[in-house]
């Protein structure tokens, strides 16, 4: 299929200050960009730069000031549209209810019959490896559970793209890599395509099949970095010596922006 | 029964016990001239209930709280709620509702026996007014306070605003909102009852107010101990079933 | 000020304005209600004739005295319970329960322990805040942060000063929390007992001036309540804001 997944024409983010004191904010782009299908997208940037932003834009929470967002052909205008998933970097699992009974909420928006709902809550509890805790309540789990209930939830409506942002930033570096395997393994079995922002770079190097890197404010694509992994790798791939040659590349784009994020002004390369 | 349920009775025992040898203690000091002992109490009581002239002062307590609690809780809730959800009109509103909170009603109510004269309205309205805010107040603060990523989950899912307020916000603001009627519920049986002693010819305030002035003893010690009484057992009632709300968020 | 200030004084205006029309107009009968212009003027022509001075000083005097009583015995008190956990476990369900008991049912014996002066008024003022000051401050203490108890042990800081220096400082806010509502139970404990059974104060001011449908008298005297009460509370969150503020948790 040559067309794009997911595509990103001239897009561009400015938000006005809240009290109307001041220039506004040119916080994102212009962003050019397409998604392939089923393939494994990843963006590091500075903190500042407004990855979570194109997020937001990409699921239709926010319109950009310009340019224009297309999913499957059709722009998106306002709202998420069916077929996108996304996974926030907070915690969003519902405190009042049982595991199982998150992930069924994922099902309000289908109209799908009661056996149906339920085959696809097994198959996302199974998933997850979350079938024994499936009645137990979020706050007894730790955060890495949780946020696999949050993965849980968006998998059943059976996303064709999944967004995650920064999911494990919470969580310690060993339950990341293990987490990124487990995405991997998710991404083989759906062939979803995936979008990750991550500020780890080891993380997006490891996982992904092309990475973008971000300016700092305001937010554009500066470089993107081809891994050529193959489909069925693991967390084993930093073993890899070409594993060491992707970071170092993304790492000299982004030390000169990451610097100007945090304010040096004369940022050298 | 949870190992803290079971501690919270067993402290309320020890509290209990605490609470009775010191009245017992405080009745062997000053003696029969303005107190009765805890068994003189519980015998007075006993034969007081049955007879008809106290059910009618209960029920005239009860309907006049419960109304009072009525409308609390509903204008309450439904403040706090639209307060909430709207970030312009609490900030115009809650200063107004913080105000009003930390005024002494106590102050106000010979000008709520001028506009409801005396009677039940007169004693509904001072019942309400206790409880109205906190109500409010604590709703509006659970309701500002959801984690924003939940309702940035309903809107991801499509959800619609009805749907988003019953299935996401109401849920994750309840133990916060519960907490606010905890206090409600005892504001508005304190402002009833005083409303009672004040506004009114009929019920437990009324009998409480009459018995003061005319200094009969018996009848001060049975109120206060029974009025205590209820409000402490549902004081723990609402007490545990905030706790279960509370143990699922 | 804020735009929300702004609209806050227009709803105001715009309120007291209504009240004015509709008193004038007769849709209110003047001996309901007044209107607000007289009831400024009545409140002026009170304050400068001095009649009512010395029940006001002795109803806000009270009231004064038995805040600082509340606060000091509260916020001693929480420090201690916070450091006996039975006794706070034992105590836990009065404090959910302790404002539902209605308190001047204790007026009559309190009157027979104390006597027929300003006491038993104060006490029954101090009975009503002195709790929501022990909550408060037990809220407050349970929120210092563990480290810094650590770091007062690890500079050799005895009991008292980590009591001075550390964990006060940090419950402040909380305390002053308590000490709006202290300011709100102290007046309620004083007036209420004033309109129960005194013969003094400006509870049996506004009693008396019921009863006699005398509003020129009662209204200015309730707005110099509402209006006392307002004014501390603000004051007491100013202060309570700035320190939030300090913290960054505004």
């Amino acid at each position: 299929m040559t067309q794009p997944h997911i595509r990103l024409s001239d897009v561009e983010m400015t938000f006005s200050r809240p009290d109307g004191v001041g220039e506004d904010i040119h916080a994102l782009g212009p962003i050019q960009l397409d998604l392939r299908h089923g393939e494994f997208f990843a963006v590091v940037g500075p903190s500042g730069c407004g990855k979570s932003t194109l997020l937001e834009l990409m699921i239709g929470l926010t319109n950009p000031t310009k340019g224009t967002i297309t999913f499957e052909g059709q722009p998106i205008n306002g709202s998420c549209p069916d077929g996108i998933g996304v996974v926030f970097q907070e915690d969003a699992s519902f405190a009042w209810l049982t595991v199982r009974d998150n992930i069924a909420f994922g099902l309000r928006r289908m109209a799908l019959d009661r056996r149906e709902q339920d085959e696809r809550v097994e198959q996302a509890l199974a998933m997850m490896g979350l079938v024994e805790f499936a009645d137990v309540y979020p706050s007894q789990l730790s955060g890495g559970m949780r946020q696999r209930v949050c993965i849980a939830r968006t998998l059943v409506t059976q996303p064709r793209l999944i967004l995650l942002d920064e999911p494990f930033g919470a969580l310690d570096q060993q339950t990341r890599l293990l987490m990124g395997d487990e995405i991997l393994s998710l991404w083989r079995k759906t062939g979803a395509t995936i979008f990750l922002i991550t500020h780890a770079l080891d993380e997006a190097a490891m996982l992904a099949d092309r990475i973008g890197v971000m300016s700092s404010r305001p937010g554009q694509l500066i470089d993107i970095v081809e891994t050529n992994w193959p489909k069925d790798r693991d967390s084993r791939i930093v073993e890899n010596d070409a594993f060491g040659a992707v970071t170092a590349r993304l790492w000299r784009s982004l030390r000169v922006e990451s610097m100007k994020a945090i304010g040096k002004k004369d940022a050298q390369a | 029964m949870s190992p803290s349920t079971r501690r919270l009775i067993v402290n309320m025992g020890w509290l209990t016990l605490v609470i009775l040898a010191l009245w017992q203690g405080l009745y062997a000091l000053i003696g029969d001239i303005a107190l009765r002992s805890p068994l003189a109490t519980l015998q007075f009581t006993a034969k007081f209930v049955t007879t008809p002239q106290f059910a009618t002062h209960l029920a005239e307590t009860s309907k006049a709280f419960v109304l009072a609690l009525g409308i609390a809780v509903g204008s309450g809730l439904a403040i706090g709620f639209v307060l909430g959800l709207k970030r312009f009109a609490s900030d115009i509103f809650e200063p107004f509702l913080i105000a009003i909170y930390s005024v002494p009603k106590i102050t106000l109510y010979p000008i709520l026996l001028l506009v409801f004269g005396l009677g039940l309205s007169a004693k509904v309205a001072f019942g309400a007014i206790h409880g109205i805010v906190p109500i409010a107040l604590f709703t509006l603060n659970a309701v500002r306070n959801v984690k924003p990523v939940l309702l940035k989950t309903a809107r991801v899912m499509g959800l619609s605003s009805t749907t988003t307020i019953r299935t996401v916000i109401f849920p994750s603001a309840l133990p916060e909102i519960f907490a606010g009627l905890r206090i409600g519920f005892s504001l508005t049986l304190i402002g009833t009852l005083l409303g009672e002693m004040f506004a009114s010819q009929r019920g437990l305030g009324f009998l409480l107010m009459n018995a003061i002035g005319l200094h009969n003893v018996d009848v001060i010690v049975m109120l206060t101990f029974l009025l205590t009484g209820f409000a402490g057992i549902a004081g723990i009632v609402l007490l545990l079933i905030n706790r279960r709300i509370t143990a699922q968020a | 000020m804020t735009k929300a200030g702004l609209i806050r004084l227009a709803l105001i205006a715009v309120l007291l304005g209504a009240l004015e029309v509709l008193v004038r107009i007769g849709r209110i009968d003047a001996l309901t209600m007044q209107a607000p212009h007289k009831m400024l003027l009545d409140l002026y022509a009170m304050l400068a004739s001095g009649k009512l001075n010395k029940a006001i000083a002795k109803t806000m005097g009270n009231a004064g005295f038995a805040f600082v009583i509340a606060v000091s015995l509260g916020v001693i008190s929480g420090l201690m319970i916070h450091r006996m956990r039975r006794v706070r476990e034992t105590l836990d369900p009065l404090f959910a329960t302790y404002y539902a008991i209605p308190v001047f049912a204790f007026y009559p014996l309190l009157i027979l322990l104390l006597g027929l002066g300003d006491a038993p008024q104060i006490f029954i003022g101090v009975m009503l805040g002195f709790v929501a000051v022990v909550v408060n401050t037990l809220n407050g203490l349970d929120r210092v942060p563990r480290v810094l108890l650590k770091t007062a042990r690890v500079n050799g800081m005895n009991g008292l000063e980590t009591a001075l220096k550390i964990t006060l400082p940090s419950a402040a806010p909380y305390i002053l929390t308590g000490a709006k509502f202290a300011v709100a139970y102290s007046l309620i404990g004083v007036i209420g007992a004033e309109f129960i059974m005194s013969t003094g104060g400006m509870g049996y001011e506004i009693s008396f001036a019921y009863n006699n449908f005398d509003n020129a008298t009662m209204y200015p005297l309730i707005i110099m309540i509402l209006v006392a009460s307002i004014s501390i509370n603000m004051v007491i969150s100013r202060w309570e804001k700035s320190l939030l503020k300090r913290r960054g948790l505004q």
